[in-house]
């Protein structure tokens, strides 16, 4: 009977121990959580392993951090609840620092930039659009007027596809180039797959994820009207926090903040993101 | 717990329930037809159109209804040769995909239920009609369906409300039902408990609805 007692205490004793360690190993380890959906920000490879810039730039910015870190996958439409929710401490998913967002998040400085584009099938009649390059929403004027009222007269009445609680839902939404049918999917996959079968008119989202998807996919994707950045499409991307509080999670969070700062500091000094953006994007899209 | 949100999102969500609503009664007419036709090839003597009335059963109750709704949807648009067909301007419509997909499911499971139905039937009921010289045909139309569809009520009831929480799926094609403008209000407060808590209210309460009126069905038709 001892002997029983005896096993059974040790057992006892063996799970509460690494019960503790488990909890202390949790203590210091941030976890990251991204999306694994939107190549070449984050994407997942053949055996579901998760990639893309973000992944590994996760990877360089923990190291100089000096902190032990795990990359979470999260659904993009649950992104900032989850957050929230504490079930991980920082979001990277390509997710841009919008006003809109800042309300309920914190962000670190922007980390990368790159701008978003319409998309349509080759032979649409969307397909030779006359505007600018590019606009800038923030800088305004004449030139940004001009062509997006050439978007609203070319878009009337057309269906336009977004992922879900994106910048460019929002931008679409916002009443910029009128009055469209806006319709929303889960996954930048999804609208990629409704645009290739005509079910979209066209498609918005960072340009990459188009030149992206037409170059693995080899359907004749290409991207029209010009590139947007500033105003609805926010100030480049960052890394997303909960906002600060008194309690310990709250303190903890604020110093994450200021870590994160300072390893992004870091590792664009060391040309670290210049060089993990060349090799995923194709461009430095670092900022 | 904020309130407000919860108010306020109250009325879209209302609103929204119109389209659960239609996709609900279109698969349940659409699916009531698909699954009595299936039903009585079911009890067809011949083994080859039972066995396909039985293979549609199995597959269609034997996938997640979330898989056949991505077949219809994603899945058939990738063939080019069919986008050229007449077919496609149905199948170009989120809604008349999440229809499709709805009925099909809702008929393989109505079929089964019907069919269980018909072989419940005491065939004392049938001989009487013979013995009066009633023919076969009025038999079956007037005898064996009435009983089959008053003996399927209850998981018929069974059915409609699985049905109805199934619609939900509507939201993974684009379709802005109950659940996919409660997922739009959340993309942009971030509040999922607080949305999700009023949609589920309303699934509850049609719930509520459903199931009344299938008790109050039962006890018109039942037999005593």
């Amino acid at each position: 009977m001892e002997v029983i007692m005896n096993i059974f205490k040790k057992t006892i004793l063996t799970v509460f121990t690494s019960l503790l360690l488990i909890g202390n190993a949790n203590a210091d380890k941030i976890k990251i959580g991204t999306e694994g959906a939107y190549p070449p920000w984050n994407s997942k490879d053949a055996s579901g392993n998760l990639i893309g810039f973000e992944v590994e730039l996760a990877k360089e910015l923990c190291t100089i951090m000096k902190h032990e870190c795990t990359i979470v996958e999260q659904d993009w439409d649950g992104m900032i609840p989850a957050l929230l929710m504490r079930k991980f401490d920082a979001i990277m998913a390509g997710m841009s620092i919008t006003d809109e967002r800042l309300k309920t998040i914190n962000f670190s400085q922007g980390y990368a930039d790159e701008v978003a584009s319409l998309a349509v099938m080759k032979g649409s009649g969307l397909e030779s659009l006359d505007t600018p390059e590019g606009i800038n929403l923030s800088i305004g004027g004449g030139d940004v007027k001009k062509a997006l009222k050439t978007l609203t007269g070319a878009l009337a009445g057309k269906t336009v596809c977004v992922q879900t609680a994106t910048i460019h839902q929002n931008f679409l939404e916002s009443g910029d180039v009128g009055k469209i049918d806006v319709r929303t999917y889960k996954t930048q996959d999804e609208v990629n797959l409704d645009l290739a079968a005509g079910r979209c008119d066209a498609a918005l989202a960072a340009a990459v994820a188009f030149t992206d998807y037409a170059e693995k996919s080899g359907k004749p994707v290409v991207l029209v009207g010009p590139t947007f950045s500033g105003g609805a499409f926010g100030n480049g991307v960052g890394v997303g926090i909960r906002k600060g509080g008194t309690d310990t999670i709250g303190k903890r969070d604020a110093k994450l903040l200021k870590d994160f700062n300072r390893a992004i500091n870091t590792a664009r000094k060391k040309g670290i993101i210049s060089k993990l953006a060349i090799k995923h994007f194709g461009f430095d899209a670092s900022m | 717990m904020d309130f407000d949100l919860m108010i306020n999102s109250f009325p879209k969500l209302l609103s929204a329930t119109v389209i659960t609503l239609k996709l609900l009664s279109a698969s349940l007419f659409f699916g009531l037809f698909v699954g009595l036709l299936f039903a009585i090839l079911r009890i067809n003597k011949n083994i080859f159109i039972n066995k396909f009335a039985y293979g549609y059963s199995y597959v269609f109750r034997g996938t997640p209804l979330l898989v056949q709704i991505f077949i219809i949807y994603f899945g058939l648009g990738q063939i080019e040769y069919l986008r050229t067909t007449f077919l496609w301007v149905i199948l170009k419509e989120p809604y008349w995909c999440a229809i499709i997909a709805f009925t099909l499911n809702t008929g393989a499971y109505t079929s089964e239920i019907l069919r269980s139905a018909f072989q419940t039937i005491k065939p004392g009921i049938i001989e009487a009609g013979k013995s009066l010289g009633i023919s076969n045909r009025i038999i079956f139309y007037k005898i064996q369906i009435p009983i089959a569809i008053r003996q399927s009520l209850p998981a018929y009831g069974n059915e409609i409300i699985l049905m109805m929480k199934g619609t939900s799926l509507a939201s993974t094609v684009t379709l802005l039902d109950l659940t996919g403008v409660a997922k739009y209000i959340i993309s942009t407060t971030f509040k999922p408990i607080e949305v999700f808590i009023v949609a589920g209210g309303i699934y509850l309460f049609m719930t509520f609805l459903i199931h009344n009126f299938i008790k109050y069905l039962e006890k018109k038709y039942s037999f005593q």
